[in-house]
């Protein structure tokens, strides 16, 4: 099986919500990404590695002012495929990006796809594609070998939902709230759409957008099989604060009761 | 009153390749809901009557199809024509648009309403409509433009919208659009979305351009009357997102090729296209996704959406609608490019010659007319789409004028 369903599964055999911990690719700056991304891993089960960009119409100000950072320092798409391939070194979990769809035509799908799984990525998070919006592009990440995850959200019908868990191989992304990406201090009641989610797939769902800390967390967990966590990383390397600490706590509090 | 049906897009929301709906999953069910409701009020014979209703009354429609003797005389070729969008009411083309939003927006029992803006012509439009309906307005504006256009914040706030400062990005209508897209994904259950041009994720570029192309219904409507013929030869129009340009082109640009009149959408050139301080989408972008919507689009290699530069804040985009990214591709319209100073002169040209003072976007229009005009019969006819008035710019001209001066 991928390094994706391991993942899930070795995090259920301990009790536990899988770890999910977001940073922003090269943000403050390659060297102290690859630090700081290379001490969250100890935490983690899966990492997730956001693709600094222009226009994050999905995402809150955090990751906006961390992508904007980014991309001023100067990081490129080939940066961050180098940045992959030493995570890759470092680690056997499975590392997942986060990119909006125009970084994908602009190198074109194939070679930018193809790229990133060479140097060791797992699987890519599509958060402005509905993959039944471009059937050739989720296609093209497919044939490169990698997992395809898409967003559902409190707003999605079941049709949608029957669409998008159709076209998912590495997990479900849930979004816990409507709205975007951003720390908040409590979220609202997650069962009803995890259990919609699991009527139409026996994938792992992980719930992210708001995860804070260990309350968040030990909601999120008491219903997902994984929680992701970004902006409160984010927030606390802006404040100059190391972030592991924080996702420590998380993942004591992501237990499965 | 009629909302015309054209054969494109295809049931997925696609002009050729260009188009559809690359946005977050949480909009998803509030784009179908919006078409859905949209479909069923463009035939619903109340909604048209209401529509034509506050067209006519409030908006002040039909505008004059007026026949420019003095650039005709001047430019020595075609007969010239000037399609008056600049007489609506709040000086532009954009109040067509917004009161159908806004008349959909009530029906769908909408109460708040958002929007983006530039210069904030849109936005005034949006928060007059509000007005008049009674509708919550939040409107973003970049800080840059808002720095800018000081007087159009204080019309909108006139006008009770609140208007929103957009610190994110480069600070302009780029952002502005991003942080109306964020709101909308935050309180879309009962929020509507009044976007300003043929941009964005299905159906906006289709609803806008239903609601624009009573511009260019009218155009063959009036010139039926001063020409006794309903397709003029040459139909020129600015061209940023693209608005006025698809309500002038849309009605005639389905007619076979040997009937239709030449269409031509002008671009803004800025500082030029080789400085790389312009707005050309079309001109010198490549394909990609922005907003929502796949189409011609300034990018770097990596994607990264760059800025786009022009004198008129209303072509100031780095993209350009699905519809005219294909028009592009099959030849059905050209498209050119004027720079800022072809430009200026055009807006003092039409200002003395016809004692017109046109917004600087539609004196882009004018200036590329300029260049055509002399070279075409003096039995062919040419409609330029002057799609705002230039008062909001004064300042601006005013301003730039006297640097070169001193």
């Amino acid at each position: 099986m991928s390094r994706i369903h391991d993942a899930f599964h070795g995090a259920r055999a301990e009790g536990r919500a899988a770890v999910v911990p977001y940073l922003t690719a090269g943000y403050p700056s390659p060297e102290a990404y690859l630090e700081t991304a290379t001490r969250l891993l100890e935490f983690a089960d899966l990492m997730e590695i956001g693709l600094p960009y222009s226009d994050p119409l999905g995402d809150g100000p955090t990751i906006q002012r961390a992508g904007e950072a980014a991309l001023r320092a100067g990081v490129r798409t080939s940066d961050v495929i180098e940045m992959v391939r030493v995570l890759r070194e470092r680690t056997d979990k499975p590392l997942l990006l986060m990119t909006y769809v125009n970084p994908v035509f602009a190198w074109g799908a194939e070679r930018f796809f193809g790229s990133f799984a060479e140097a060791g990525l797992d699987g890519v998070i599509l958060p402005d594609l509905p993959p039944d919006e471009d059937e050739a592009l989720v296609d093209a990440a497919q044939d490169a070998g990698l997992e395809t995850v898409f967003l559902l959200a409190p707003t999605s019908t079941d049709d949608r939902i029957r669409t998008v868990v159709a076209r998912t191989t590495g997990f479900v992304y849930t979004v816990s709230v409507t709205g975007v990406t951003g720390a908040r201090d409590r979220l609202p009641d997650l069962s009803p759409l995890v259990r919609r989610i699991r009527a139409h797939t026996d994938r792992p769902v992980a719930v992210g957008f708001g995860i804070s800390g260990a309350e968040t967390a030990r909601q999120a967990a008491r219903v997902a099989d994984g929680v992701v966590v970004g902006s409160a990383l984010l927030g606390r390397l802006a404040a100059g604060e190391d972030p592991a600490p924080l996702l420590a706590e998380i993942r004591r509090a992501a237990r499965v009761e | 009153m009629y909302l015309p049906e054209y054969p494109l897009p295809d049931e997925r929301g696609r002009y050729g390749p260009y188009g559809g709906r690359y946005v977050p999953e949480t909009l998803m069910p509030a784009l179908e809901e919006l078409e859905a409701a949209y479909r069923e009020l463009r035939r619903d014979p109340d909604f048209l009557a209401e529509l034509d209703d506050h067209l006519r009354h409030y908006a002040g429609r039909p505008s004059p199809l007026y026949f420019a003797r003095n650039l005709t005389e001047a430019w020595g070729g075609a007969r010239v024509y000037l399609k008056r969008e600049d007489l609506n009411h709040t000086g532009a083309h954009k109040i067509n648009n917004t009161l159908g939003q806004a008349l959909i927006a009530r029906r769908m029992g909408k109460r708040r309403v958002i929007a983006e803006t530039g210069a904030g012509q849109h936005g005034v439009s949006v928060a007059t409509v509000a007005a008049l309906f009674g509708l919550e307005a939040v409107i973003y504006m970049g800080a840059e433009d808002v720095r800018r256009q000081e007087l159009n914040v204080f019309r909108m706030e006139l006008l009770g919208a609140e208007v929103r400062t957009v610190t994110s990005g480069t600070r302009t209508l780029k952002d502005a659009t991003n942080e109306a897209i964020r709101d909308w994904v935050t309180h879309v259950e009962d929020t509507f979305y009044i976007l300003g041009s043929v941009v964005g994720p299905h159906p906006y570029p289709m609803l806008v351009r239903d609601l624009q192309s009573v511009i260019g219904l009218e155009i063959a409507r009036q010139l039926e009357e001063a020409e006794g013929r309903r397709t003029p030869d040459v139909i020129v129009a600015a061209v940023g997102g693209g608005s006025n340009a698809i309500g002038a082109f849309a009605p005639f640009a389905y007619l076979p090729a040997g009937k239709r009149p030449r269409l031509i959408g002008v671009e803004a050139a800025g500082e030029g296209l080789a400085s790389g301080r312009h707005a050309a989408s079309i001109g010198a972008g490549k394909r990609g996704v922005l907003h929502g919507s796949y189409m011609y689009l300034l990018h770097d290699e990596d994607g990264q959406i760059l800025p786009a530069h022009s004198v008129s804040a209303g072509l100031d985009y780095p993209g350009v609608g699905p519809e005219h990214s294909h028009y592009a591709d099959a030849g059905v319209a050209e498209y050119a490019a004027v720079t800022d100073d072809e430009a200026l002169a055009a807006f003092q040209l039409l200002s003395r010659a016809e004692g017109i003072l046109p917004a600087l976007e539609s004196a882009h229009a004018v200036a590329y007319a300029a260049k055509i005009a002399p070279q075409l019969a003096r039995d062919e006819v040419l409609v330029i789409n002057l799609s705002g008035r230039g008062d909001k710019d004064v300042t601006e001209v005013m301003r730039i004028m006297g640097k070169e001066s001193r």
